[in-house]
């Protein structure tokens, strides 16, 4: 067996995923280079998990963004809904208006077979 | 409302807006992170995240529950970014991706001096930074987010043969560049 045919099984062996054959444990064995290739096959994978803690800060407005493209998605929806036949209401009349106003809305369609479906609050 | 992950999913797949609100409040920069590291780039990151998250909405009723929402979310943002990206090939011919030659990205500096230069995680993350966006997206969804093969495969549009391949052409790639070998035997090696 040779180093070339042992170097595409090594990553994986050195992930704890998958074990080598015994042929490949044998030459291995034998092989400083490959056991040097292991080895850093190892410290690469370790490296690579830290990376799973690190948090990459976006640039402010983001999260706006993101909400409002949201926003806007739920309020195609609903208007989807309105067409294919379900009335939308606010919940509560002006005082919940108001409320709903401040904390992002609160939409309740009504269907004509009378369920509710709570799509926002 | 509820302030942990599960209980906010099982409230935004009633239709509760602000939970729903709540989780992308709670995710956001976690999906960003990975959208960055999968496009290379700020401003791909971000669409990608905004992609993500508006699929993630429409599709949240789908979401069974039987994995983790941040697993979920990783899938949907890979299936963006690899949209994202393959449009973006098709606008103009991406010389970063598959099989094109890697850019040196610091012409002058011998690997020796990379090698030396900061400490392993820096260096690591200047490899990631150099690999073709394909290779990229293989070794961060596997070896970073521990996402199946299987999964990758299915979100990137690729056998999982080509998915396994990359992944080792990615490892390979990252190994060689962080531990470059001593200049007698690299040139033995030519
Ligand atoms: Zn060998």
């Amino acid at each position: 067996m040779r180093c070339d045919q042992v170097a595409p099984h090594l990553g994986d062996a050195a992930s704890g995923r998958s074990l080598l054959d015994g042929d490949e444990r044998h030459h291995v064995e034998h092989c400083l280079r490959c056991q040097a290739e292991l080895v850093q096959y190892r410290k690469l994978l370790r490296a690579l998990r830290t990376l799973r803690t690190e948090v990459i800060e976006p640039a402010p407005g983001l999260l706006a963004e993101v909400l409002a493209a949201v926003e806007s998605a739920a309020e195609h929806g609903a208007v989807v809904g309105i067409l294919r036949g379900r009335k939308v209401v606010y919940v509560g009349g002006l005082a919940a208006a108001a409320t709903a106003a401040a904390a992002g809305g609160a939409l309740v369609i009504v269907n004509r077979s009378r369920r509710r479906i709570r799509i926002a609050s | 409302m509820p302030s942990d992950v599960a209980a906010l999913v099982s409230a935004a797949k009633t239709g509760d807006r602000q939970a729903f609100d709540e989780l992308v409040r709670q995710t956001y920069a976690e999906t960003y992170t990975l959208a960055y590291r999968l496009t290379g780039n700020e401003e791909d990151a971000r669409d990608v995240t905004q992609d993500a998250y508006l699929r993630a909405f429409k599709g949240l009723k789908r979401f069974r529950g039987d994995a983790q929402f941040s697993t979920w979310m990783y899938r949907i943002t890979a299936n963006c970014s690899a949209t994202h990206l393959g449009r973006r090939r098709r606008h103009r011919h991406d010389q970063l991706f598959d099989d094109a030659p890697v850019a040196d990205d610091a012409p002058g500096t011998s690997p020796e001096l990379r090698a030396e230069a900061g400490d392993l995680r820096a260096r690591l993350t200047a490899a990631v930074d150099r690999l073709p966006p394909k290779l990229r997206a293989v070794v961060m969804l596997r070896d970073v987010y521990d996402l199946p093969h299987e999964a990758i495969a299915a979100e990137l549009n690729i056998s999982e043969s080509a998915a396994k391949v990359r992944l080792h052409r990615a490892r390979r790639q990252l190994r060689e560049d962080l531990f470059p070998l001593p200049a007698e035997e690299a040139a033995r090696a030519v």
